[in-house]
C-alpha cells in the first residue's frame, strides 16, 4: 500500500467532462430585478462572477487542504453504541451505502445493522471530487477499511491499558473487545467514555484478506431496502421546507437561443408568485405546481434563435470535419498511442479491411429528474440536490453567487440515479436564484421533456478502423481512429505488433458529457465488431479469433467463462445468431455473449438469451455485482437497439419516454451472469464496465443470423433493409 | 371551475384543496405529503406514479382528481398493514429488485394489482403486463422474479 494518503482525490486520465456553456447565464453588467408579486415589491440585485456557470462546476477542494487523516473525521461512535461514517461519495442506486458499510464493518468487527453513512454532505462529509469513474470501490472501500482498522486498532490498545492486559492478546468482534484469557469483554462505546479517535489513520496498515473476509465479499442485502419498498425514502425531489414555493424556468425555443425581449407579466390573479428575470434567466415561483405552471405561460418573450445546420442525420460528418478549435483542453490526446509501424504492416499483411462504426447521442435518461429545493439565510446558501458531485455543485453556486464555498452547503439525498448524467448542478442554481428573490425556500423539479433537453448527453462519434491480418489469423496490424466519443477504453488488449491509435476532439452541436462507461461503449462496439468483421475475413470462429490474438490472462479467463456457459458451439436453431463481445476497463474484464433473432417482415431484432462473464477482483457483494451487471448489460442493450436522440435545428425531436424508446420489460432476454473471484486482485469497481460486452454482441448475433453486418448504434430495423 | 376537498386515501378520508384538473400525483404528493408516488414523465409513459384505484393500477401522473373524488386510492404508503409489509414488498426485498429504487413504488403497485387479478402468473404475463412501468437501472429480470415469488408466497 503507498504511503500517500489513499483517497486522495485524482480526474481518471479519459474522463469526458462537461465542458459545454451552461444554457443560459446571469448577466454581469445588467441590473436584474426581482419582483415579489401580490406585495409589489422589488428588489434590485448584481451578481458577480455569472460567466463561472459556464464550466460544470471544478469542485475544487478548499486551497491548502488536505484531507483529514484523523479516524474522527470519517468515523464516530455515538454515545448510544452505533457507528457513524462519513464519506463524500453518494448513493445513487449503484449500492454503495450498503457495501461501504461492510468494509467498516468487516474492519471495525461491528454490526452492519448498527453502522450509519454519512455521504455527500459537504459539510459533514471530508471533500470528495465526485461519485463517478467507477472509483469508490478501488478507493473509498478501501479506505473506509483501512480507518475502520485503525479505529480497531485504537480500541484494542486502550482496553489493553485500561486492563493492563498484553494487547496481542486481544480480540475485537462484533463491537466489543474481549481478553480470552479472563473472559474480561468491554464495548466500544464504553472504552471511548464520549471521546473520539482523534488518532491519525496509518499509511500502512495490514488489512483482512479477502480469503478471509466474513462481511465483505458476502450477499448482503441493501440496508436501507425497507424505506425503498415502502415509499418512505425522500428523493432529492421529496425534499419539502415549510413555506417552500415550487419554481419553474422558462426555456428557450432551441439551443443558443437567446432572450430578446421579455414582459414583467400580470400575475395579479396569481397570488404569491416571484417572478425574477436576470440575464437570460426568466423563472417564477409560486406556493404550488399548478400556480407555477400557470404563471410561467403568462410570460411572453421574444428569443433571437441561431440557425444550426447540424442535424442527428447528418452530425458523424459534421464530426469528422470539424476538428475542436481547442484540442488541447480536454487533455485526452494522452490516449494517443503509436506502436511498429503500421503503414507497412498494412501493406504487407495477406487481408486488409477498413470499416467506420457511428454512435448516436443518447440520453441518461434517469428515471427521477434533476431536483433542488434552496434556502437561503442570509448569505448562506443550503441545497439539497441530485447530484453525483455535491462538492463540484458546492463550487457552482459558490462562484455563481459570488460566495465563499464555506457560506454554501449542499446535501445528497439518496437520488433515483444519474449513470454519469447529473455531474452538473442546473436545478440547484435555479432554486437558489429563485429562493433568493422569492425570500422563501424554493423547489425546482425539471420535467421529463427539461431533463431531455437541457441536461447533457452521452457524445455521438464515428470510429474508423483499418486492419491487417494473416491468412493464419494473427493480426499484424491496426489503425483506430475516434472522433468526438472519447478515449475512454480506445486501446486495443489484443497482441498487435503494428498499432496507431488516435483520438480526435471535434467540435460538436450538442451539450454533451460523461455517461456510465464513457466511450468505452462505443469504442468496444468499434473494435469487436471489427474484430469480427477480420474473423470472417479469414474464416475464423470469432472467438477462436480473439484467443489467438489475446495474451492478458484475465481477459482470456471471462472469454473463456463466458463460451463455456453459453454453450458456444452448439448447434443453432434456425433463423437464431450468436455473437460475443468483450474487453477491459476501470479494473473490468467482461466477455458477453448473445443469442438474437431477427423477424423477417419487420427487421425487429429480439435478443433471446445473454450471458456474461465478469471478473473485478475481489467480490465486495455478489448479489449487488450480479445486479449492476444485468443492469449494464440492460442499459447496454438499449443503446445497442433503439435509443436515440433526435435533434434538428437546435431543438430536441424526441424528448419525452413515448419518443425516446428505452429498455422495457418485453425486451429483456434470459440472463446468466458468471462472477469470477479474484480474491488475490484489489476490488475494483462494476458500476459502469459490464456495459461493454453487450453491443457488439448482439451486432455480431445479428450478422451471424442475416448476413448483414450493422455498424450504426443503435443497430435499427432500417439497416437491416427488410421489406 | 370546481374544487375538490376530500379524497380517500389509504383507507381515510383526507381534506385537500385542488382545482379538479390538477393531477392527483401532484395533490399525493403536495397536499397529502405521500411522496411514495414519484414523477417520472408527465404522460403515462413511465408508471413510477402508478396508485390502485378501486384496486385498478392508475397512472396518476395523468389521472385529473377531480375524477376520483369518491374513489378509493390506495398508494405505495397503504401496502403495508399493521407494520406487515404486503407480500410483493417482501418479495422485492428478497429478491434485491431494486437498484436506485426510483421506480419501486410504482412497480410493486402494478404487480400487487397483478396479483389480485391473476394469483398465478407466468413470466411473461408478468412481463406483459408491467410494460408501462420504467426500471432505468434495468433490475426488470429480478422484478419477474419477485412477483413470481410473491405469487408463490401467497399461496403457500
Amino acid at each position: 500500500m503507498s504511503a500517500e494518503f489513499s483517497v486522495t482525490p485524482q480526474i481518471e486520465p479519459e474522463r469526458y467532462e462537461l465542458r459545454a456553456p451552461s444554457p443560459y447565464h446571469f448577466e454581469l453588467r445588467r441590473r436584474d430585478f426581482f419582483r415579489t408579486l401580490g406585495a409589489g415589491l422589488l428588489v434590485a440585485c448584481v451578481l458577480k462572477d455569472a460567466f463561472a456557470l459556464q464550466e460544470s462546476g471544478g469542485g475544487r477542494r478548499p486551497m491548502g487542504d488536505e484531507l483529514p487523516r484523523e479516524i474522527s473525521a470519517w468515523l464516530h461512535i455515538g454515545e448510544n453504541g452505533g457507528v457513524t461514517t462519513y464519506t463524500g461519495k453518494v448513493e445513487i442506486g449503484q449500492n454503495i451505502r450498503t457495501s461501504l458499510s461492510q468494509a467498516v464493518a468487516e474492519e471495525l468487527r461491528f454490526p452492519l445493522a448498527r453502522i450509519e453513512m454519512v455521504m455527500g454532505d459537504t459539510r459533514l462529509t471530508p471533500y470528495d471530487m465526485g461519485t463517478f469513474g467507477s472509483r469508490t470501490t478501488p478507493t473509498m472501500n478501501l479506505h473506509l477499511r483501512q480507518v475502520a482498522a485503525a479505529a480497531r486498532d485504537v480500541l484494542i490498545d486502550l482496553a489493553a491499558k485500561q486492563w493492563n492486559a498484553d494487547r496481542s492478546v486481544l480480540l475485537a468482534r462484533d463491537g466489543r473487545i474481549t481478553d480470552p484469557s479472563t473472559k474480561r469483554t468491554i464495548e466500544y462505546v464504553e472504552l471511548l467514555r464520549g471521546q473520539q479517535l482523534t488518532e491519525l489513520v496509518p499509511a500502512e496498515d495490514p488489512l483482512e484478506p479477502p480469503a478471509e473476509w466474513t462481511v465483505e465479499g458476502k450477499p448482503v442485502p441493501k440496508v436501507d431496502g425497507r424505506d425503498f419498498v415502502t415509499g418512505k425514502h425522500k428523493y432529492p425531489s421529496d425534499q419539502v421546507l415549510p413555506g417552500m414555493l415550487h419554481g419553474k424556468v422558462l426555456r428557450p425555443p432551441s439551443f443558443g437561443a437567446t432572450l430578446a425581449s421579455v414582459e414583467t407579466p400580470d400575475l395579479t390573479a396569481l397570488s404569491g408568485v416571484t417572478f425574477v428575470h436576470d440575464g437570460n434567466f426568466v423563472g417564477v415561483a409560486g406556493p404550488s405546481e399548478e400556480t407555477a405552471i400557470r404563471a410561467l405561460k403568462s410570460v411572453r418573450a421574444e428569443w433571437r434563435e441561431t440557425p444550426d445546420e447540424v442535424s442527428s442525420k447528418n452530425v458523424y460528418d459534421y464530426l469528422k470535419e470539424n476538428p475542436a478549435k481547442v484540442g488541447g483542453e480536454l487533455g485526452e490526446r494522452s490516449s494517443d498511442y503509436e506502436l511498429g509501424a503500421v503503414d507497412r504492416a498494412l501493406a504487407a499483411a495477406d487481408h486488409r479491411i477498413e470499416q467506420t462504426y457511428t454512435v448516436a447521442y443518447i440520453a441518461h435518461a434517469p428515471l427521477e429528474p434533476r431536483a433542488a429545493l434552496a434556502e437561503w439565510s442570509g448569505d448562506s446558501l443550503t441545497v439539497w440536490t441530485g447530484t453525483q458531485r455535491p462538492f463540484g455543485v458546492r463550487s457552482e453556486l459558490a462562484r455563481t453567487f459570488n460566495l465563499p464555498e464555506e457560506n454554501v452547503h449542499v446535501l445528497m439525498p439518496d437520488m433515483g440515479s444519474a449513470y454519469g448524467g447529473k455531474h452538473t448542478g442546473e436545478s440547484a442554481i435555479e432554486a437558489a436564484r429563485l429562493a433568493r428573490a422569492a425570500n422563501r425556500p424554493v423547489r425546482v423539479v425539471w420535467t421529463r421533456e427539461e431533463e431531455f433537453t437541457w441536461a447533457y448527453f452521452r457524445p455521438a462519434g464515428a470510429m474508423e478502423i483499418k486492419g491487417g491480418v494473416q491468412n493464419d489469423g494473427s493480426i499484424v496490424a491496426w489503425e483506430f481512429h475516434n472522433y468526438n466519443s472519447g478515449g475512454s477504453g480506445i486501446r486495443t488488449f489484443y497482441e498487435i505488433p503494428n498499432q496507431r491509435i488516435l483520438f480526435h476532439p471535434t467540435e460538436y452541436p450538442l451539450r454533451q458529457g460523461s455517461y456510465r462507461a464513457l466511450a468505452a461503449t462505443a469504442n468496444h462496439f468499434a473494435r469487436e465488431s471489427f474484430m469480427d468483421e477480420l474473423a470472417h475475413e479469414v474464416k475464423m470462429d470469432p472467438l477462436a479469433f480473439r484467443l489467438k490474438n489475446l495474451k492478458n490472462e484475465r481477459l482470456r479467463a471471462v472469454f473463456e467463462a463466458a463460451g463455456a456457459k453459453f454453450d458456444w458451439s452448439r448447434p443453432k436453431q434456425p433463423g437464431h445468431g450468436f455473437g460475443i463481445g468483450g474487453g477491459f476497463e476501470k479494473g473490468g474484464n467482461v466477455a458477453t455473449c448473445a443469442e438474437v433473432t431477427v423477424d423477417q417482415a419487420s427487421g425487429e431484432v429480439h435478443v433471446v438469451r445473454v450471458v456474461t462473464a465478469f471478473e473485478c477482483g475481489a467480490i465486495v457483494n455478489p448479489d449487488n455485482l450480479r445486479n449492476q451487471i444485468e443492469g449494464g448489460n440492460i442499459m447496454g442493450l438499449g443503446g445497442a437497439l433503439f435509443e436515440a436522440i433526435q435533434f434538428e435545428n437546435g431543438k430536441i425531436l424526441n424528448p419525452l419516454f413515448s419518443r425516446y424508446r428505452v429498455p422495457r420489460f418485453s425486451d429483456i432476454p434470459v440472463f446468466e451472469t458468471v462472477l469470477i473471484d479474484r480474491k488475490d486482485i484489489p476490488s475494483a469497481g462494476a458500476g459502469e464496465s459490464p456495459l461493454m460486452g453487450v453491443a457488439p454482441a448482439i451486432g455480431n448475433a445479428i450478422f451471424d443470423a442475416k448476413g448483414v453486418r450493422l455498424r450504426s448504434m443503435p443497430m435499427v430495423p432500417e439497416q437491416l433493409n427488410v421489406a | 371551475m370546481a374544487n375538490v376537498t376530500t379524497l380517500n386515501v389509504n383507507g381515510s378520508t383526507r381534506a385537500i384543496n385542488a382545482d379538479a384538473q390538477t393531477s392527483l400525483l401532484s395533490v399525493l404528493r403536495d397536499q397529502l405529503d405521500l411522496t411514495g408516488s414519484k414523477y417520472g414523465c408527465g404522460e403515462g409513459q413511465c408508471g413510477a406514479c402508478t396508485v390502485l384505484i378501486d384496486e385498478n393500477p392508475r397512472h396518476s401522473c395523468i389521472t385529473p382528481v377531480g375524477t376520483v373524488g369518491n374513489r378509493r386510492i390506495t398508494t405505495i404508503e397503504g401496502l403495508e398493514v399493521n407494520g406487515r409489509l404486503h407480500p410483493v414488498q417482501e418479495a422485492f426485498l428478497a429478491e434485491e429488485a431494486m437498484q436506485c429504487a426510483y421506480c419501486t413504488s410504482g412497480m410493486i403497485m402494478t404487480a400487487a394489482a397483478l396479483l389480485r387479478s391473476n394469483p398465478r402468473p407466468t413470466a411473461e404475463q408478468v412481463a406483459q403486463y408491467m410494460q408501462g412501468n420504467i426500471c432505468r437501472c434495468g433490475t426488470y429480470p429480478r422484478i419477474v422474479a419477485a412477483v413470481l415469488r410473491a405469487a408463490k408466497e401467497a399461496r403457500a
